[in-house]
């Protein structure tokens, strides 16, 4: 299974086996404006289904980034902390925020395939 | 109350302004360019800002009304020359500020610029102060535009013939469809440029103009990190009433000679604090890496002891980097003191550092 799938706090995820790419949406990153700051979860922790997994700032604001699975995080993309602008540029791919290896694949069953989050984006914007 | 629209909002709009309510109105935070893009154009061309929501308060009188708002301004306004500006505050009778403004001398009395959270407070006040002697308006059919940046002036002289001819810091009355506008060579972004104070109906059309002519409409958004990074205040961040002009490190903007004399609002405590020294000073704050501190954030020495707090903070575009500016104990306000900000729950490095973080351009001029 490699579609990717949307939470409602506005992060992407894309399963390969067991682990897990994640990274913030387009919508997020249009919300947020220009993206100044990033700060990611340690490489070896333990993160929560729905507990905060890293931040991102604008010039105006902080905003937690929320982890939309449970897991263990294997890898971060230092790229984007050297230069947070990546994230604005191109936030649903090479921008990726976090990889986990993922406890239990149920969880992501509960999120929103494309067509429904860019529904979700809309009604909420 | 409503929230209320400045003559550009259908321009903003047109320009696809996201919009923020910031003291009553609907303002531009930015525009779809985003703010690191609107600074840098400042910074390198000419940004045009809607700062209409601020109080133009006229007061009208001569010798008298000099004499009676020295009582009022640490400032030596008897002194000040026609169209010539001084930046002041209005201070409560313990030094407390309660407004910033700037105070500019024309023909039939004073023009005061007003921060927009307080003008209305400070007409009641200056109204008290006065006994009601003068008259004064605070005027609602005029804009506020402000031009900014190293283009800014070349770009104004098109439409406004001599504009570039204004020494900082003063002004003269222009006209613009045979409309009388006064011009200011000022502003707050740390760059050269210009206010410009027109009829409301008239503000489209010259604004439109400044963007034929290569300026772009900059959102309040940039403004915020133009003036930081230039080391100037906020009102209500970074000055209010629990904070005085020596606290806030602006004792530059008091009157040697008013002080000398000391018959103004609030003198007997600035006189104090200047003899004595001060336990809280505003300084310019560092952080090492990347880490952006905001309002609130505690500052703590080397002791771990907390010494402060930021009263402003964000990511400078021009820096490219982290800024801030705070109040901390007075034995910590040395340039490069070591200091740690809590930020999320973990101490930071960051370091006490002298403003602007940005070097100002500002032509020179009499004043």
């Amino acid at each position: 299974m490699s579609e990717v799938k949307y939470s409602k706090e506005h992060e992407w995820i894309k399963l390969e086996g067991d682990v897990a790419t994640i990274g913030i949406t387009k919508h997020a990153t249009e919300m947020l404006g220009d993206i100044v700051f990033a700060e990611l979860p340690e490489k070896g922790s333990s993160v929560e289904k729905d507990g905060t997994a890293g931040v991102v700032e604008s010039t105006k604001a902080a905003s937690d980034v929320y982890t939309p699975v449970s897991g263990e995080v294997v890898d971060t993309n230092q790229a984007i902390v050297d230069d947070p602008s990546k994230i604005n540029q191109d936030p649903e791919n090479s921008a990726w925020f976090f990889k986990l290896k993922i406890k239990d694949v149920s969880e992501i069953k509960s999120l929103m395939n494309k067509e429904d989050y860019d529904k979700f984006a809309k009604e909420n914007d | 109350m409503d929230t209320k629209k400045t003559s550009l909002y259908k321009l903003h709009q047109d320009c696809n302004a996201k919009f923020v309510e910031f003291a009553g109105y609907h303002m531009p935070i930015q525009y779809s360019e985003g703010i690191v893009e609107e600074h840098k154009f400042t910074r390198n061309h000419s940004g045009i800002f809607d700062v209409s929501h601020m109080g133009q308060l006229f007061i009208y009188g001569g010798n008298e009304l000099i004499k009676d708002l020295e009582k009022i301004f640490p400032l030596n306004l008897k002194n000040l020359k026609l169209n010539h500006s001084k930046y002041s505050f209005l201070m409560d009778k313990n030094a407390g500020i309660q407004d910033d403004l700037i105070i500019t001398k024309i023909s039939e009395g004073f023009l005061i610029i007003l921060n927009a959270a307080c003008k209305n407070d400070d007409f009641k006040i200056l109204k008290d102060l006065l006994n009601e002697k003068y008259k004064m308006v605070l005027d609602e059919n005029r804009s506020l535009i402000a031009i900014q940046g190293p283009k800014s002036s070349q770009i104004l002289n098109e439409v406004f013939s001599q504009v570039k001819d204004l020494n900082f810091m003063s002004g003269n009355w222009f006209l613009f469809d045979n409309q009388k506008v006064y011009i200011t060579r000022s502003g707050y972004t740390g760059e050269d440029g210009f206010e410009i104070s027109i009829p409301n109906n008239f503000a489209d059309k010259l604004t439109r103009e400044l963007i034929d002519k290569g300026s772009k409409l900059v959102g309040l958004g940039a403004r915020d990190t133009l003036r930081l990074e230039a080391g100037l205040c906020l009102y209500g961040h970074d000055l209010d009433k629990d904070k005085t002009p020596v606290e806030a490190n602006l004792k530059w903007a008091i009157s040697k000679e008013r002080i000398s004399k000391g018959d103004f609002i609030g003198s007997d405590i600035i006189i104090k604090q200047l003899n004595n020294g001060v336990t809280k000073i505003r300084v310019g704050i560092k952080p090492e890496g990347r880490i952006i501190a905001r309002e609130k954030t505690k500052i703590f020495n080397q002791s771990d002891v907390h010494i402060g707090e930021i009263t402003s903070g964000t990511f400078g575009p021009s820096v490219d980097g982290p800024v801030a500016m705070g109040y901390v104990e007075n034995k910590f306000s040395k340039n490069n003191t070591k200091v740690f900000l809590e930020v999320r729950g973990k101490k930071y490095a960051a370091s006490i550092c002298s403003l602007p973080f940005y070097k100002k351009s500002y032509v020179k001029g009499a004043n």
